[in-house]
């Protein structure tokens, strides 16, 4: 008769009995499921490439003043709009909400967004929306030129990104080429200032010995840290890394370049109904919420970005929008990133 | 070899293959003059030689260091020889993604490439250094008396007794290292190397058009089929379970503890272990912002926990059948079922999860985006660990005792039930816990087919370094390490010699049969 080990299986089984218990506990409480005393829930699915940690917040707003409640899933604004592809006619999106315009624009190329309500529409900026009426940003984030006064006295502030090729910033420069918004931010030099200038401005910040980090956060802290003299990010980072390390400790402020410089470009974040949604109305309700009042002041005053809609003023410390002199060009146009990733490659610096 | 089994284990096959398939159709959507431009490019040659030296320079240093751990550990006779065994094993429950952060914040210079093959090492070996610690517990000291008897001394019985036996359970570890350096992401986008997961989530990233992305990934299957077929070529013939008669003789103590062999498991330890601690410690300390949300973390922690477990049983139920099958034949049949089982294993995840989008979405409509389809995700993603482990130990379990519980008299599945479930017991064991902790530390599949709103310990984690709020990231990251240690520590206990009181002759041996492996 072989000898069962029992006693070897038994540790093993145990566990998983237990997370099986769990298992059946946790899915009898289905999350973000409102239902009114008729029954009937109001729910939307949002697919969101904003983090949690910014939006939930705005999220819980929206459903206190529409009573219509959000189950949202997050992941990268790329990935899911990947998803969304392929999930094709069944998919259980209703709203994407999206952390750049270059999403957006993909999936609105290919029949994938609804129109968006027309009030909604009308109240955005025309630089920050869809031509076609699909998509419309929901808040600007600027590209600032971060130092800190201890290590770079304002003086010395670069005027325009193309002076970062200067012999004298190298190892000085903080960047992070993973990000999204660098990635944008070199698209928009390379449709103003040219390729061949993109290229070159590329090679010569290579020569500079860039210090890479893996986030626009630590970008910050470095310089914060004085590891590096100024560092390429979006202007509401300098705000996210006060509120973690504390205000006393922060050292770094923005610098907000001029004469339409590249490094001066706002880019949006911004919302698209999913053409196969079938809570048309509830998602129309969210999108226009986006636009109001309420919402943009949320994106004004919480996640320090700026508002774009009118009557709506930006947090203290930052310069209007309109006054922000970036270049000028079609927002749309920043989902030909393709090219600008093999730039970067051959450059070396991604 | 009953039909039963092999049906099972096809059928286990032809699922594993759904991304293949999809990956399929959807460059056969492309067309083939984008297809060829993408593939034919210097860049793919480039792209193709990097990955393949990384993956390489991981597997060679991750088996080495998993050998020379398993030995020193098991055999070395180091003081807290029991408390070694467990810790040598703990990397394994950290995510790459975290281990890579850790280790660019510890050495910022150390990106590229021989920052990723350092995290990578150190985060794979115990793939390799797993099934050793079990093959080296498992073999019969008989053969080296044998060999020291001869003369020979410790290092060339080693290498001439000892490694030969070990060949099986270090080739599958190192195969597992291979395909999961291949496959990650996590760690090399940190450390921004060009491998081909990078570009492949790139690709998706800048053009939104599948089609780069999805030939690239065709052409990583096809260097993974490569792989796998060359590896089955490594395992030769031998046959791995005694055929000698009479019981294995317990291995007794050999003497004094050796402090100075202690180096080599603390060494590893401290690197492997110390850095990523004092990376979470260092979060924890530079975050101001206090409080964690309990009854969040909680829910992630159950949510993790029903996924993982109910995909580590799917799998290693999975993995039974082909294991087994793998184990007891050669033919054509059982090599193509475990090859198909591992092909879809060095896809990046976003790529498994995407496919299984693509059917579950469009096919299944009802369970899409429920527990089910995300727990057969699971499945897809860590099948072949779990066929590993199943293997390792299906090979010690010769099919004669079948025949002879069948021969007296048991049904089939009785004499399954009775002779070779006990056998193979371990093994499932061990694929349980591995697909377990595998699936806590699963993100990308996890972010897109998870209900809305389930939490996980990983994409908490996730979440949180996604905005740099380091601090709130290092209560789900030390939950998570903390968790997937449990089932950790489960695969590394030592197993006692056991007596096994019944005799293991072959009936019908060829001559010779008293050699144990085929020179």
């Amino acid at each position: 008769m072989a000898v069962f080990r029992a006693r070897r299986l038994a540790p093993v089984l145990a566990l998983l009995a237990a997370a099986l218990v769990l298992a059946g506990c946790g899915s009898s409480t289905p999350s973000g499921s409102g239902e009114s005393p008729t029954g009937e829930k109001r729910v939307i699915t949002l697919y969101s490439g904003r983090n949690e940690a910014l939006v939930g917040p705005l999220l819980k707003q929206f459903t206190e003043a529409t009573g219509i409640e959000v189950a949202a899933r997050y992941f990268d604004s790329a990935a899911l709009a990947a998803q969304i592809v392929e999930e094709g006619d069944n998919s259980p999106a209703d709203v994407f909400f999206s952390q750049d315009a270059g999403a957006l624009g993909a999936l609105s190329k290919r029949g994938l967004l609804a129109k968006a309500p027309q009030p909604a529409f009308d109240a955005i900026g025309e630089k920050y929306r869809s031509d076609d009426g699909s998509w419309i940003g929901t808040s600007g984030r600027a590209r600032v030129i971060v130092s800190n006064d201890a290590t770079l006295p304002p003086a010395e502030i670069p005027k325009s990104v193309f002076d970062l090729t200067d012999p004298k910033w190298k190892g000085r420069i903080g960047i992070s080429t993973n990000n999204a918004s660098f990635q944008s931010f070199v698209t928009a030099m390379r449709i103003t200032a040219g390729e061949d200038r993109t290229k070159a401005w590329l090679a010569g910040l290579k020569a500079n010995e860039p210090v890479v980090f893996p986030g626009n956060g630590p970008v910050v802290k470095a310089v914060n840290d004085g590891q590096v003299a100024l560092g390429l990010v979006n202007h509401y980072y300098l705000y996210e890394v006060g509120k973690e390390i504390g205000a006393n400790n922060l050292k770094v402020r923005n610098n907000y370049l001029a004469g339409g410089d590249p490094g001066a470009l706002v880019n949006v974040a911004g919302v698209g109904i999913v053409k196969s949604t079938k809570h048309g109305d509830l998602a129309a309700e969210f999108v226009s919420y986006m636009a109001s009042e309420p919402a943009q002041r949320y994106f004004a005053e919480s996640t320090t970005e700026y508002p774009l809609i009118k009557g709506v003023g930006t947090a203290p410390g930052l310069p209007a929008l309109e006054e922000i002199d970036g270049p000028e060009i079609d927002l749309s146009d920043l989902d030909t990133l393709e090219v600008t990733l093999g730039m970067l490659r051959e450059a070396g610096l991604l | 070899m009953s039909p039963g089994l092999a049906a099972a284990a096809a059928a286990v096959a032809l699922v594993a293959l759904l991304p293949v398939v999809y990956l399929g159709v959807r460059a056969t959507q492309g067309g083939w003059a984008k297809a060829s431009a993408t593939l034919w490019s210097q860049r793919t040659g480039a792209l193709l030689v990097r990955s393949l030296a990384l993956a390489a320079a991981v597997t060679v240093v991750a088996t080495t260091l998993g050998v020379v751990l398993a030995w020193v550990t098991v055999r070395g006779n180091v003081p807290g020889r029991r408390a070694w065994s467990v810790i040598a094993a703990l990397p394994l429950a950290i995510p790459s993604y975290v281990g890579a952060f850790a280790f660019l914040s510890a050495f910022p210079g150390l990106a590229g490439f021989w920052g990723a093959w350092l995290t990578l090492t150190l985060l794979s070996y115990p793939f390799v250094y797993l099934p050793v610690t079990a093959a080296l517990a498992g073999i019969d000291p008989a053969y080296e008396d044998v060999s020291r008897s001869f003369g020979y001394g410790p290092a060339a019985t080693f290498r001439r007794v000892t490694l030969p036996q070990l060949r099986p359970a270090a080739a599958t570890g190192g195969l597992l290292v291979f395909l999961y350096v291949l496959s990650d992401f996590g760690a090399v986008s940190i450390l921004r190397f060009d491998s081909f997961t990078r570009v492949i989530y790139q690709a998706y990233q800048a053009s939104f058009d599948r089609t780069p992305a999805v030939l690239l990934g065709c052409l990583l299957l096809l260097v993974t089929l490569g792989v796998v077929i060359a590896e089955t070529r490594t395992r030769g013939r031998g046959r791995y379970w005694s055929a000698r008669s009479g019981t294995r003789r317990p291995l007794g103590d050999s003497g004094r503890p050796r402090y100075a062999l202690a180096i080599v498991p603390v060494g590893v330890a401290v690197l492997a272990l110390g850095v990523p601690a004092a990376t979470l410690i260092r979060w924890v300390a530079d975050s101001a912002q206090g409080g964690v949300d309990w009854s969040r973390l909680l829910g992630a922690a159950e949510g993790s926990l029903a996924a993982a477990s109910a995909g580590a049983v799917l799998t290693a139920a999975a993995a039974l059948p082909v294991g087994l099958l793998a184990a007891r034949s050669r033919g054509r049949l059982a090599r193509s079922v475990e090859q198909a089982s591992y092909l879809a294993h060095a896809l990046p995840g976003i790529v498994i999860a995407l496919s299984l989008v693509f059917f579950s979405a469009r096919y299944l409509t009802p369970l899409y985006q429920r527990l089910p389809v995300l727990v057969f995700a699971y499945m897809v993603l860590f099948l072949p660990l779990a066929v590993s482990a199943v293997y390792s130990s299906a090979i010690q379990a010769p099919p004669v005792l079948e025949d002879v519980a069948r021969t007296l008299g048991n049904r089939p599945l009785k004499a399954f039930a009775k002779v070779t479930a006990p056998l193979v017991a371990p093994g499932v064991a061990a694929a349980i816990a591995l697909v377990f902790l595998s699936g806590m530390k699963e993100l990308p599949a996890t972010l897109l087919l998870s209900p809305t709103g389930y939490d996980t310990l990983a994409t908490r984690v996730w979440s949180a370094t996604s905005v740099s709020a380091f601090g709130e990231a290092a209560a789900p990251a030390a939950i998570l390490v903390l968790a997937a240690a449990i089932p950790t520590w489960l695969l590394s206990k030592r197993r006692p010699y056991r007596e096994v009181p019944y005799r293991t002759t072959w009936a019908g041996a060829a001559p010779g049969a008293g050699t144990m492996v085929n020179q």
